[in-house]
């Protein structure tokens, strides 16, 4: 049998990214316009997950300074920025948006440094994205009244937003840039292991001189998510994260009057027919599941095979696999970085040994890993029912589960069985088939012969147990204004 | 005009396929990497010259430079072939006695090829028996874009036959051709009907080589040694200019097709100017600063 090496011929060099950078030893909280450490004078240790090492360490905010942060933004909210005239609002957003990519090259650096991701997307695809969601909605702040005809579209007021440690720097644009164009305040909680660049984003708002308190930034843990969560001075809740927090959540605000939107896990069917583009397929699924090391919540991370091609399909990607990339994220060659932290390692071990042990086969890249930090091999399930943990849970992590169908409404079937439903993938030369099965999948996103394509035109959100509330385009402006 | 191959093209899309290629520009080839990515291309380079000016004076230039493209202290490699019309064959095979560097030479009529066959294969074999090694031919792509597929097909079995024990590289002229779907086709259609590379343009015509487009033959060539185990080359020609172009090419190569094609038995850059830009970059490697071009001949 024939096969392809893929060895050392013309072995590419190390390629750092050598930009410097200044990582602060340590990052206060960023409450009514300025730096300020917490109440309790407690810290956290923030870590490098391609080394293990402490790099940072981080103001741990607690009920107090969640309170400040809310009492700031609520002026904030009755005395500048709810007044302001709304096209002086988009100013500051675009000069925001300006500062970002003035800034980009150490914001995407800081971002692989503190969560693992390789510098080719964090500089590639991130911080672009983050830049033009400050642009696009800094160009709804003076338009609302055409985005809804007919109605008076009104701020709602103080929001709290809490965000995942997959996209730091993007996932606080999409919460901040909406909140802030239709003129509401922010509270603002980062994960707790990628807090770094939230706090210079902090520092782009005060150079583009945002009025102090506008948004305010608390960096911690679970409890500091629970106190803004339960902080009676917020009107609207906006939370990017596990489904188990999600319904945590719901639970706490469905008390209250607060408004929620929860964008929360998924588990997404890509659907491959026989007729599909084959060799755009192979890159469709691996950009599915390895992007970001798995960590995205609408990955491609079940992959429905029509049966007639499986062995064929699955052989393309056993050697695809081989030529991933994997080590130090700010090698500008690495296609595959760190995994966020041993927790999440963790998990996703636990998970992976689950399949094992349910019978499913893994196949895994051959490649060496580091030996310090927090790794996993590029790795894909075949074997893999419906009824497998690996098919049904969120792995989060570079594990992809291949399952087969055979005729286009058992694909339909196997997608839609799931209690998920954020997004999903067809592939098909046939452009009818790709109108018919999108009618038919319960997902929020669906891609057509590509997949994790995003626009800040474009909304994002998810059906059954992936949330509810759409964030991005037209959509994404709703859940921030009162009519 | 029923026609059809032994092995099935699949689907292509062209949007993902020139994202594929697009991503091979975003490697970072430093140091080491672009030394021995630099070197290689010199020795996969077919360096050409295709004009109604060439001349004997003109060969003549071409072969010293492909003997020893730069100083010797550069270790620079002497490159793959020299590439001609028939009428310089004989005279550049001369020039390269005791080089070992063969001669490669476009024949059927080149570029149009919208000649009788029996004279394009005469084209051929007196290009053979001048000494070439190496033949370029060009399809009929009025023929192919007809539908014509059965004649494209014959006629390269024909020109194959008429090679005798000289390579044959079929030129599709992609450019022309203009759908990645009709390249892949085509692609196929070429291995099959026994070429030993398959090559993109003939620099006469514009769009030439492009990365997309030959990734697309790269990734046939591939499909085809995974299903028989023949080994095909790939021969993307025209219109690459810099050093880092081809490094891209290689990139391409090394991550789709693996190591086996990293050498000049299966992968050819058909270039006339290339090679300075590679040579600027390899001095600049050894003595650490940027030279003027005008320390370097221009063949």
């Amino acid at each position: 049998m024939s096969d392809l090496k893929f060895g050392s011929a013309f072995d590419y060099a190390p390629a750092p990214e050598t930009t410097p950078v200044s990582m602060r030893k340590k990052y206060e909280l960023f409450i009514d316009g300025e730096f300020v450490p917490p109440r309790a004078g407690k810290y956290f240790q923030s870590v490098n997950p391609a080394t293990g090492k402490r790099h940072a360490r981080i103001a741990n905010g607690d009920a107090s300074d969640v309170d400040a942060a809310v009492k700031s933004a609520r002026r904030a909210y009755e005395k500048v920025w709810g007044p302001m005239a709304p096209a002086e609002r988009g100013k500051y957003l675009f000069r925001i948006a300006r500062l970002i990519q003035e800034k980009s090259r150490e914001l995407a650096i800081l971002e692989s440094m503190d969560g693992g991701k390789p510098i080719k997307e964090s500089r590639d695809v991130d911080l672009p994205l983050v830049a033009a969601h400050f642009f696009y909605y800094a160009g709804w702040a003076d338009k609302l009244k055409y985005a809804f005809p007919g109605r008076t579209p009104e701020p709602i007021g103080v929001a709290g937003q809490i965000i995942p440690w997959n996209f730091p720097l993007l996932m606080a644009a999409w919460k901040i840039a909406p909140a802030l164009a239709c003129g509401n305040t922010v509270v603002l909680k980062p994960a707790e292991t990628t807090s770094v660049t939230a706090m210079h984003l902090a520092e782009i708002f005060q150079e583009a001189g945002l009025p102090a308190g506008v948004v305010n930034i608390v960096t911690g843990a679970g409890e500091t998510g629970h106190a803004l969560v339960g902080h009676p001075g917020i009107d609207k809740i906006a939370f990017t994260g596990s489904t188990g927090v999600g319904k945590r959540i719901a639970k706490s605000v469905a008390t209250s009057d607060k408004r929620l939107t929860l964008e929360l896990g998924g588990k997404a069917a890509n659907l491959v027919f026989e007729d599909a583009p084959m060799e755009q397929a192979v890159e469709g699924v691996i950009n599915g599941i390895y992007f970001n090391q798995g960590h995205v919540c609408c990955a491609g991370s079940r992959l429905l095979i029509q049966e007639s091609i499986h062995d064929e399909f699955v052989s393309r990607l056993e050697r695809r696999i081989e030529t991933l990339r994997v080590g130090d994220p700010l090698d500008k060659n690495t296609d595959i970085g760190a995994i966020n932290s041993k927790a999440q390692l963790g998990r996703i071990s636990e998970l992976v040994g689950s399949g094992i042990e349910e019978g499913a086969t893994l196949h895994e890249s051959s490649c060496a890993l580091p030996a310090e930090g927090f790794w996993f091999r590029p790795s894909f399930f075949t074997g893999v029912t419906s009824s497998h943990r690996v098919a049904r849970e969120e792995i989060f992590g570079p594990v992809l589960s291949v399952l087969t169908f055979r005729t286009p409404a058992e694909a339909i079937a196997r997608a839609n069985d799931t209690c998920y439903g954020l997004s999903a993938g067809i592939w098909t030369d046939k452009g009818s088939k790709i109108f018919s099965m999108a009618d038919q999948l319960k997902a929020g996103v669906i891609w057509a012969n590509t997949f994790n394509k995003f626009d800040p035109t474009s909304p994002f959100g998810g059906f059954k147990e992936s949330g509810f509330g759409r964030e991005g385009g037209l959509q994404g402006l709703a859940p921030y204004l009162s009519f | 005009m029923s026609f059809t191959l032994q092995f099935p093209v699949p689907a292509l899309d062209q949007v993902g396929v020139d994202e594929r290629a697009a991503k091979f520009t975003s490697r970072s080839i430093k140091n080491e990497a672009k030394r021995v990515g630099l070197k290689m291309a010199v020795s996969m380079m077919d360096l050409t010259t295709l004009e109604g000016a060439d001349s004997n004076g003109k060969v003549s230039y071409l072969c010293r430079k492909a003997r020893q493209p730069m100083a010797e202290r550069y270790d620079c490699p002497p490159c793959a072939a020299i590439c001609v019309y028939p009428n310089q064959v004989a005279h550049a095979v001369t020039e390269l006695e005791g080089s070992g560097i063969p001669v490669a030479s476009v024949a059927t009529g080149f570029p149009s090829g919208q000649y009788p066959l029996d004279i394009r294969l005469e084209d051929v074999k007196d290009a053979v028996n001048s000494g070439a090694a190496e033949i370029d031919m060009v399809i009929s792509r009025g023929a192919f874009l007809e539908g014509d597929y059965a004649r494209v097909s014959d006629e390269i079995a024909a020109v194959k036959q008429a090679c005798g024990d000289a390579h044959l590289k079929v030129i599709f002229e992609t450019g022309e051709l203009q759908t990645y779907d009709n390249v892949r086709f085509v692609s196929q259609l070429a291995i099959e009907a026994g070429a030993d590379f398959i090559k993109t343009s003939t620099g006469k015509v514009s769009p030439a080589a492009t990365l997309p487009v030959t990734l697309i033959l790269v990734e046939t060539v591939r499909d085809h040694f995974l299903a028989t185990g023949k080994k095909v080359g790939v021969k993307p020609a025209g219109g690459i200019r810099t050093a880092k172009e081809a490094l891209q090419y290689l990139v391409m190569v090394k991550e789709t097709i693996g190591d086996d094609w990293l050498t000049p038995d299966l992968f050819r850059f058909g270039a006339s100017s290339l090679l300075g830009d590679v040579e600027l970059q390899l001095a600049k490697l050894v003595d650490g600063n940027y030279q003027s071009a005008d320390y370097f001949s221009k063949g």
